[in-house]
């Protein structure tokens, strides 16, 4: 390993405008060609998630040079958007983050209802924050299942959290009409009120939550094999990640008490006390124990909220379905996604099509710093830190 | 102690493997092509055309106004509009679609089809095995295949249904109010005219009278036939 050097995120920008060769040949120095070894991890590698490509220059089984290579989903979502009507791209966003495609779709209605100023009725404002923070608990449950399954403890989590997903994933179709592509909010509002019999079924699943995740923890956060394969892991100091624009659990792992909830203080979130887990050391086990904390933080919330929930009108009587046409203007609408923050920039001209319609998204954000947590650790430790990022290749592309 | 963490583990899988022998809770699958969860009331998959009468083309809600084809987000639907009309439910002329297509492998079941329908004519099935074996035909569904009663819709969405015909029998109501004012307002104004035309004969010398208003009785006399068919 003497004279290689690390190559940092920043690096690679100045490294722009050399050949692929020049670039392998810097990294892999004179005479040492037959010590390392190039290895293309994906685009369907089980491990990364989707259709994600890193290629990684390995000596042994050390990681000496990471690069993410990301696209082969990309389906051009901001330009079909400019060209379809604003309620034609609600769908669109479902198939961003398609794990919490409810949390998309109040991004997107906040930057449109800042556009159009449109009022949000209380009720809507409940179900808003219902949904999200069951997405919330949904993606956590999610993510936990996926990290243990990246680390090699497969089947039994990933079994035991999509059982439980199963049980969110039901009252979203029961209120939505689908389970993951929800499309169910609207601007000024949601789509349809909540059917009969909804809150009680979600009472249900919220109280009997913390069983499931006290049963979680007690299956693996005490685990030593957990510890010791994560501890240490995948560590992103909290300067980085403030520099590096991450956001969401990923920053919050190292230290950093941002949490747009408090700090925007949108919807109704302001009226629900819920604190803000924080890690201490950035690395691959706090962002696992950050995700367990926030769930049950996210239960807190829901609790009450689904007791207080007013009745009366689901959506601003002042919205239009067709022929909806804001005032030209622009407006950027962020919410806290599970993955971090999520904002959509809108440019409207007066024409029933945004002129920019502009995605900030979180799991491409955190995803660019992915080589500085992985250098100088082994391709297995690349894995996991990957899987702890949190990505969804859906939402990386676009 | 080293090795807790993992025998603490251990025991939550022996808990649940032990339980899913006697804990209905504990068994969440079933086996599918025999056992089957039914569908939830909101559960959309993909559009049908509603129909009221036995005949399924003649009773289409659908007056092929485009809307939904030109919101429709992926563009999926494809309309051909009749050159001539034909009554509707409420005895209103209305054009009517000649061709209705909806590619299967481009819809996404977003509904907007149905939210922005003011005919309430699309609606959302909850039938979900639609795989096929011709690839190009087979999946672009025509007005045919996705004409279904008004009854199978009150079967599959008892709530929305309710709300939809309730919207439907005022919508009726109103053309029948209006249909019934019409005929009235037509027969006070042929009533009027002949009325007119006769105080004017009546009034009017002989000679001038035989000259003058011979026009004027024929627009009466065409009013009160024209009256029962609107």
């Amino acid at each position: 390993m003497d004279g290689t050097q690390f190559m940092t995120f920043h690096d690679l920008a100045y490294d722009a405008g050399k050949t692929d060769f020049q670039r392998k040949a810097e990294v892999i120095g004179v005479g040492r060609e037959g010590e390392l070894l190039e290895v293309a991890m994906g685009p369907q590698h089980p491990s990364t998630h989707g259709v994600f490509r890193m290629d990684v220059v390995l000596d042994g089984e050390t990681v000496v040079k990471l690069k993410p290579v990301f696209g082969y989903l990309h389906r051009n979502h901001e330009k079909i958007a400019e060209n379809t009507s604003y309620l034609g791209s609600m769908p669109y966003t479902d198939r961003l983050d398609y794990f919490c495609s409810l949390t998309n779709n109040w991004a997107y209605a906040l930057a449109v209802e800042k556009l159009a100023g449109l009022q949000v009725p209380e009720r809507a404002e409940y179900i808003r924050l219902i949904t999200a923070e069951l997405t919330r608990v949904l993606n956590h449950t999610c993510l936990a299942g996926f990290l243990l399954q990246d680390m090699g403890a497969l089947g039994t989590p990933l079994m035991y959290a999509f059982r439980e997903r199963e049980k969110i994933l039901d009252l979203f179709e029961s209120l939505t009409g689908a389970r993951m592509m929800c499309n169910y909010m609207r601007f000024g509002g949601c789509r349809c009120d909540l059917p009969a019999g909804w809150l009680a079924e979600a009472r249900k699943v919220v109280a009997e939550y913390p069983k499931f995740l006290d049963e979680f923890d007690a299956l693996l956060s005490g685990n030593e094999i957990l510890m010791a394969r994560t501890q240490g892991v995948g560590k992103l100091s909290a300067e980085l990640a403030i520099n590096a624009g991450i956001t969401g659990p990923m920053l919050r792992a190292s230290g950093v008490d941002y949490d747009l909830r408090k700090v925007d203080n949108y919807g109704i979130y302001s009226r629900y006390p819920f604190r803000v887990p924080l890690g201490d050391h950035g690395d691959v086990y706090d962002r696992y124990m950050i995700r367990m904390l926030e769930m049950r933080e996210s239960l807190k919330i829901l609790e009450p909220a689904l007791k207080d929930i007013p009745e009366g009108p689901v959506v601003d009587p002042k919205a239009k379905l067709r022929g909806f046409r804001p005032k030209p203007g622009e407006a950027y609408g962020r919410i806290e996604t599970p993955k971090g923050e999520l904002g959509f920039y809108l440019i409207s001209d007066g024409s029933p099509n945004p002129y920019r319609y502009r995605v900030r998204p979180p799991s491409l954000i955190n995803l660019t710093i992915l080589e500085d947590m992985c250098l100088g650790q082994t391709v297995a430790d690349a894995v996991i830190t990957l899987g702890s990022v949190d990505i969804v290749l859906g939402e990386v592309d676009r | 102690m080293l090795g807790t963490g993992i025998l603490k583990g251990m025991v939550e899988t022996a808990k649940n493997f032990a339980g899913s022998y006697h804990d209905p809770e504990r068994l969440t699958t079933v086996e599918y092509p025999e056992q089957r969860i039914a569908s939830k009331e909101n559960a959309r998959q993909f559009p049908f055309l509603v129909h009221d009468t036995e005949d399924p083309m003649q009773g289409l809600r659908c007056v092929a106004c485009q809307i939904c084809e030109k919101e429709c987000p992926p563009q999926c639907i494809y309309i051909v509009k009749s050159k001539d009309k034909r009554a509707d439910y409420k005895g209103q002329m209305q054009l009517y679609p000649v061709t209705f297509d909806i590619d299967l492998s481009v819809c996404m079941s977003c509904q907007i089809c149905v939210e922005v329908c003011p005919f309430e004519a699309i609606k959302m099935d909850t039938e979900f095995e639609l795989s096929n074996t011709d690839r190009f035909g087979g999946l672009l569904v025509n007005k045919h295949q996705l004409a279904k009663s008004n009854e199978h819709y009150r079967k599959i969405h008892p709530t929305e249904a309710a709300v939809s015909d309730d919207a439907l029998a005022i919508e009726v109501a109103k053309a029948k109010a209006k249909a019934k004012a019409d005929v009235e307002a037509k027969a006070k104004a042929a009533a009027d005219a002949k009325a007119k035309a006769e105080a004017a004969a009546a009034a009017a010398p002989v000679g001038v009278a035989a000259t003058a208003p011979v026009p004027k009785p024929s627009a009466p006399a065409a009013a009160p036939a024209a009256a029962p068919a609107a």
